[in-house]
């Protein structure tokens, strides 16, 4: 867990399996049977090669930081009080680069290449959003 | 050149092109501001909107977008385009009003963008389809921020080529220089790399210095046929070479070190016939200075990782640096009309082809300009265009 905002996401027919695992502390993302791609954000035609034999599987939850920003200025509202924080791109594991934030750490001790490890935030309407927090922390 | 490569090689001209003095105008709807731009546009080309057949508008347009537009301006055209690719939308469109000139559909092309994000009024037009977006629900949870997206290509390319914000401030300053020359300018103060370095941080590694200006403001352009252009007493420009480039997150396997521009500036070079070093003047997309620094090396000016080094010893300054950029003080200082910088762009490479730039930053023996532009944003998705423009 961390302090961001959780505003709740608007599932859709083709993500709602995805919201569902994040309730549970899952990441399960929708990998092509047929090239073995794993697109992300989660969609139920592979953008490689157009199949739809796509099966949910879970991620192991670790990655790394491909890049972030330490934001300290200029956010809506709701982002203000949590000033500073960090915007970052997190590699899974399993390869997809993701958007997320790095939380529960010193926002000056993130690097790029940093292991981290997914945290899931309620947005308390049975789905949560995926943040990393450092690898050695408890989350 | 083969046979088989496309070509719209002077077969469409920049006949007008306008810009909007003010940097604020509470007083005039977004509408009216259209109309205005048009209107200025129109009479720098000699021609009257009795003349216009194709009219083109990007998401700044309010309503049904062009087809609001277009009967609100009051135009009597056959050809009506909406592409909305954010800020290069309207170097896009010069390329669409190049294809549709050479493919005998149409003679005069309108282009006018318009938007006062500054003194209040309606955001960009099509924002409302952000929240049905199909990445929306992966985006919009982490507090991004436009300058955060670009913030994250830039740490990303000092963590691989050693770029520093010493260097990203090279590209402020330059553009500070060229600013303080014109009057209409938001900001027209020098600054100095150190002042860069110590304006606010907004989101690392960028400071407020590292960012363009919001403005009010709009700004139109003409393009017509070789017929047409025969036909004024102004000074027409041949559009060379045309490019386009989309570049997306590519399904999760993302990478900030590039744009769009390698794309759009290939295809631009080859079909112009000309390689970077022909290239006289550039205004380049400014919305912030790593999106500079990026754009160059994709479109050439140097290696890849390299921009950083390229920026610096004035390259960039005007008259007599080795690479003259955004002479009117860019986005960075002049101007950002309606969040999109790309219309100013080509508004001031025409105006250094025709030699009519301030006396202070007119490139001499100005034959050959590029313009680019970045829409979207380098963190996801973005629309990359470019434009190289001669001189008859």
């Amino acid at each position: 867990m961390s302090t961001l905002p959780a505003k709740p996401p608007h599932p859709n027919l083709e993500t709602q399996r995805f919201w569902d695992g994040t309730a549970e502390g899952r990441i399960d993302l929708a990998r092509c049977d047929d090239c073995g791609f794993i697109p992300w954000y989660p969609r139920l035609m592979c953008p490689d090669c157009q199949s739809t034999n796509m099966t949910w599987e879970t991620m192991a939850g670790t990655g790394t930081v491909y890049t972030f920003s330490i934001t300290r200025a200029g956010v809506s509202r709701s982002w203000k009080e949590e000033l500073p924080f960090v915007v970052a791109y997190v590699q899974l594991t399993e390869g997809p680069i993701m958007m997320t934030n790095v939380v529960n750490c010193d926002p000056d001790t993130v690097f790029i290449g940093m292991a981290v490890q997914a945290v899931f935030d309620d947005t308390g309407e049975g789905t949560a959003i995926i943040r990393f927090a450092p690898a050695s922390s408890e989350g | 050149m083969s046979s088989t490569q496309r070509s719209l090689r002077r077969t469409a001209h920049i006949a007008g092109a306008y810009e909007h003095p003010l940097r604020e105008i509470p007083d005039q709807t977004v509408p009216q501001i259209h109309a205005q731009v048009a209107a200025g546009a129109l009479a720098d080309a000699g021609l009257t909107m009795a003349d216009v057949d194709a009219y083109y508008a990007a998401g700044d347009a309010p309503g049904f977008g062009a087809l609001s537009m277009a009967d609100y301006l009051g135009l009597d055209c056959h050809h009506l385009n909406d592409t909305e690719t954010g800020g290069s939308s309207y170097l896009l469109h010069v390329q669409q009003a190049a294809q549709a000139i050479a493919a005998g559909d149409i003679d005069v092309a309108l282009i006018t963008l318009a938007g006062k994000p500054r003194t209040g009024g309606a955001g960009p037009g099509g924002s409302a389809r952000f929240s049905s977006a199909p990445e929306a629900a992966f985006e919009s949870q982490f507090g991004l921020g436009v300058i955060s997206g670009y913030a994250m290509a830039a740490t990303r390319h000092m963590h691989e080529f050693g770029t520093t914000s010493a260097q990203l401030a090279e590209i402020k300053v330059a553009a500070s220089m060229h600013a303080q020359h014109n009057p209409n300018a938001f900001l027209q103060d020098v600054v100095t790399v150190e002042q860069v370095l110590e304006s606010r941080m907004i989101s690392d590694p960028l400071h407020l210095l590292d960012a363009c200006v919001v403005t009010d403001g709009g700004g139109a352009l003409v393009v017509v046929s070789d017929a047409v252009a025969k036909t004024l007493d102004r000074h027409t420009l041949p559009v060379l070479g045309t490019g386009f480039g989309f570049k997306g997150t590519n399904s999760g396997r993302v990478d900030l070190t590039y744009t769009g521009a390698r794309k759009s500036g290939a295809a631009a070079f080859v079909e112009a016939g000309v390689s970077p070093s022909d290239i006289n003047y550039a205004s380049i997309y400014d919305s912030f200075t790593i999106t500079v620094l990026v754009t160059l090396e994709d479109l050439g000016f140097c290696e890849k990782g390299q921009g950083g080094e390229f920026v610096l010893d004035g390259a960039l300054h005007a008259p007599f640096g080795k690479l003259p950029f955004n002479t009117d003080g860019g986005g960075l200082c002049n101007n950002h009309p309606a969040n999109r910088g790309g219309m100013t762009k080509v508004i001031e490479a025409v105006r250094q082809l025709r030699g009519e730039a301030h006396a202070a930053v007119q490139v001499p023996d100005c034959e050959i300009a590029l313009a680019h532009g970045t829409g979207g944003s380098m963190a996801t998705r973005m629309g990359s265009a470019t434009l190289i423009l001669g001189r008859d």
